[in-house]
């Protein structure tokens, strides 16, 4: 009974006062170990699609080169930033930045080796997308990755780069 | 009472806050349930269940404000799965915290996730597939006191299951940017940081026998350095006398680990060397703690995560105790329009990862506490642990992609799974997979596996081999079917003998956003569970599973 009481509170003030969700501030690492706060995510204004990967996730890393195939155009259209967002671990995070490099990805990459954004965002498993409107707030949100589901991701990034 | 008191800080806040900003709040949550049904099924030693149906599920509330946020989980049990630890069994709130930050100093009360470094002393975190979560419980600092330098402390106790363990845990980190902290160095092409931590843990001494030290310390220092396309990363971790795994007169040791890399990457070729060397590191909030209970540090395993199901079967898992291991990896791509790139380029990962025992053995064995044993040394060593792989990956046209993989490993199934075989299993994999695009939004892909021990003498074949397949059929963006079917040809050990049997698995799935159903139907075969190099037996079962993840 308690903790449904905890659960009401929470819910309760929420709906006082509830909006469009806000990115979460949260300190990340650069692929150079240097920390950057989500904060700091801009894109003059344009919209940003925020991807969850790891390299031993297939899923993921098929959404994002498939992606790769079409970013330049995406971009030239409609000036979205993609920012891939790792949750790889300390064993794995050092091969970040070679598999990026190697995969050509021209991405922001960010690393998040202890779930921290992960946790604040609510993923429970990658892949997991969001995209976020000119005021960085969250206005749709994906999860998995099928052959495809770039085409859906860039109709919602075309309705709001309007 | 403890619940009582959350919910007065929880329902005082927000009035709080009102004052202060204009900012909306907003409320967030996801929500994860995995339930399964087990059937009695002799032909692959699945057991009967008595509950039938098994369930884990668990929900994630989190309210943000301006500068506060607050958050719970609540988990349920009925009862736990099968592979997952029966003390999970029940319902509970074992997640909640409160979190504010005002003028750059950062408090969390509660529960907390934390990790200093690469997590060689210290690293709280939560790994639901695998059962685990060692959340703290208890305060948090987060400060930065000046430009480039970053301050953590904490006080708190440890989550084990639906209890505390009994240490109480304190632990402060510095990591300073030397570039942003001096003006100096501000553009220097040369990137450095240096970093240091200390922990350390206290549990009373109530054995009658021994003088236990009550309270047990550890450090760390690391340091990472770029210069454009390189970059070397390394620490060292050292923990005091501390009497891990049983309590015997012979192993209050002092543990030491270290870890390097280094890494090369430039646009369509990356390469890193890895290695470490780690003695007595087993480090927890209780003393003689086992399994994955209350377990301080993480030491990162150093080999390839792999992904297929049968290059995943014989996975390593770090050896606390003591390892000594190197790895190296060149990812590397043929350019698009060249001979061996073709029309849309060619990738080509090869890896390869060696690890063995520490020579005469970890320290906590040694009962001569001065003895040092050799730092590197590698060839006649236990061998624990070797895998040399290969990838490709390439697309052929518009429509066709092709995978390939071949792998070769040398498993120790007595250090990794505690048995006593006395000999090594040595197993090749190779793996064909092909994607079709049918059309737009729709896919075809299949698998191809072969898994084949070495069945002379002089290695152990363990179950034999294994031939997997695989078929998927997926319609973006809501629906996916596929069927897969692992065959074992049989087998016999320890006397007994084993038929050969097919494992047949269908499943689809249907999400929507982010609300995602899945059902599957079949044998699931007994295994071992990675992630992270950190594992979870699964025993074999034959029913029914049903997975569904919403987030809002």
């Amino acid at each position: 009974m308690k903790k449904f009481m905890i659960l009401s509170a929470l819910l309760s003030f929420s709906l006082l006062s509830f909006s469009q969700r806000a990115l979460p501030k949260v300190d990340l690492k650069t692929l150079d170990n240097n920390t950057i706060n989500t904060s700091e995510f801009d894109n003059d204004g344009k919209p940003i699609v925020i991807s969850f990967w790891a390299t031993w996730c297939k899923p993921c890393i098929k959404e994002l080169t498939n992606i790769a195939d079409v970013y330049e155009d995406w971009q030239d259209e409609t000036g979205v930033k993609i920012i891939a967002i790792s949750i790889d671990d300390a064993r794995n995070m050092s091969k970040v930045k070679p598999k990026v490099n190697a995969e050509m990805w021209d991405y922001e990459v960010y690393c998040d080796p202890n779930g921290d954004l992960k946790r604040a965002m609510g993923v429970g498993s990658v892949p997991h997308t969001f995209l976020l409107n000119e005021n960085k707030e969250i206005v749709w949100q994906h999860t998995g990755y099928k052959d495809g589901d770039e085409y859906d991701l860039y109709e919602e990034i075309e309705a709001i780069s309007k | 009472m403890r619940l009582l008191n959350l919910i007065l800080a929880f329902s005082c806040i927000p009035f709080l806050t009102w004052a202060q900003d204009n900012q909306n709040g907003n409320i967030q949550g996801d929500f994860n349930f995995s339930a399964q049904s087990y059937s009695e099924d002799p032909s692959i030693n699945a057991e009967k269940v008595n509950e039938s149906m098994l369930m884990n599920a668990y929900s994630n509330i989190r309210f943000n404000k301006g500068n506060f946020t607050a958050g719970v989980r609540f988990e349920s049990y009925l009862n736990v799965l099968q592979g997952f630890d029966s003390r999970f069994n029940g319902n509970g709130i074992p997640y909640r915290f409160a979190q504010y930050n005002v003028k750059g100093l950062d408090i969390t009360v509660g529960n907390f996730y934390e990790q200093f470094g690469n997590g060689l002393i210290f690293r709280s975190y939560e790994e639901k597939t695998l059962g685990i979560d060692n959340v703290m419980d208890g305060v948090r600092l987060k400060y930065s006191p000046l430009k480039g330098l970053s301050l953590k402390g904490f006080v708190a106790t440890q989550r084990l299951f639906w209890e505390q363990g009994p240490g109480i845990i304190r632990g402060i980190d510095a990591e300073l940017n030397l570039n942003e902290a001096f003006a100096e160095l501000e553009k220097s092409k040369t990137n450095a940081i240096l970093g240091g931590s200390f922990v350390s843990r206290f549990e009373e001494d109530d054995n009658p026998v021994f003088n236990l030290p009550e309270n047990v310390a550890s450090y760390a220092v690391r340091s990472t350095i770029n210069r454009g396309k390189v970059s070397f990363n390394s620490e060292y971790a050292y923990k005091y006398n501390d009497p891990s795994g049983g309590i015997t007169y012979n192993n209050f040791a002092p543990g030491n680990a270290l870890m390097t890399n280094l890494s090369y990457s430039e646009r369509g070729l990356g390469i890193i060397l890895e290695a470490h060397r780690v003695d007595n590191m087993d480090y927890r909030s209780k003393r003689g703690a086992t399994g994955k209970e209350l377990t301080l540090n993480y030491i990162p395993a150093i080999s390839k995560q792999h992904v297929y199901t049968l290059a995943a079967f014989y996975p390593f898992a770090t050896q606390p105790t003591g390892e000594l291991g190197f790895q190296g990896e060149i990812n590397y791509t043929f350019k698009k329009k060249s001979k061996l790139g073709g029309k849309y380029g060619t990738q080509v990962a090869i890896n390869y990862s060696r690890i063995n025992a520490l020579h005469a053995g970890p320290s906590e064995l040694t009962i001569n506490r001065e003895y040092t044993p050799m730092f590197i040394s590698i060839d006649n060593e236990e061998l624990f642990f070797r895998d040399f792989n290969i990838d490709f990956k390439k697309k052929i046209t518009k429509k066709v992609k092709v995978m390939a993989n071949y792998l070769d490993i040398i498993y120790n199934k007595d250090v990794i799974q505690g048995k006593n075989i006395g000999k090594n299993i040595h197993a090749r994999v190779g793996i064909l997979e092909l994607n079709y695009k049918l059309k737009p939004k729709h896919t075809v892909r299949g698998e191809f596996q072969y898994l084949a021990v070495d069945k002379s003498e002089e290695n152990y074949s363990d179950q034999g081999d294994w031939v997997m397949g695989l078929v998927e059929y997926t319609f973006s963006p809501h629906w996916f079917f596929a069927f897969v079917d692992q065959y074992n040809g049989g087998y016999t050990s320890e006397g007994k003998t084993y038929e050969a049997v097919h494992y047949l698995n269908i499943s689809c799935g249907y999400s929507k956003g982010t609300n995602r159903f899945e059902l599957g139907y079949g044998k699931v075969r007994e295994g071992v569970f990675c992630v992270g190099g950190v594992c979870r037996n699964v025993p074999s079962s034959n029913g029914f599973t049903l997975n569904i993840t919403s987030s809002f």
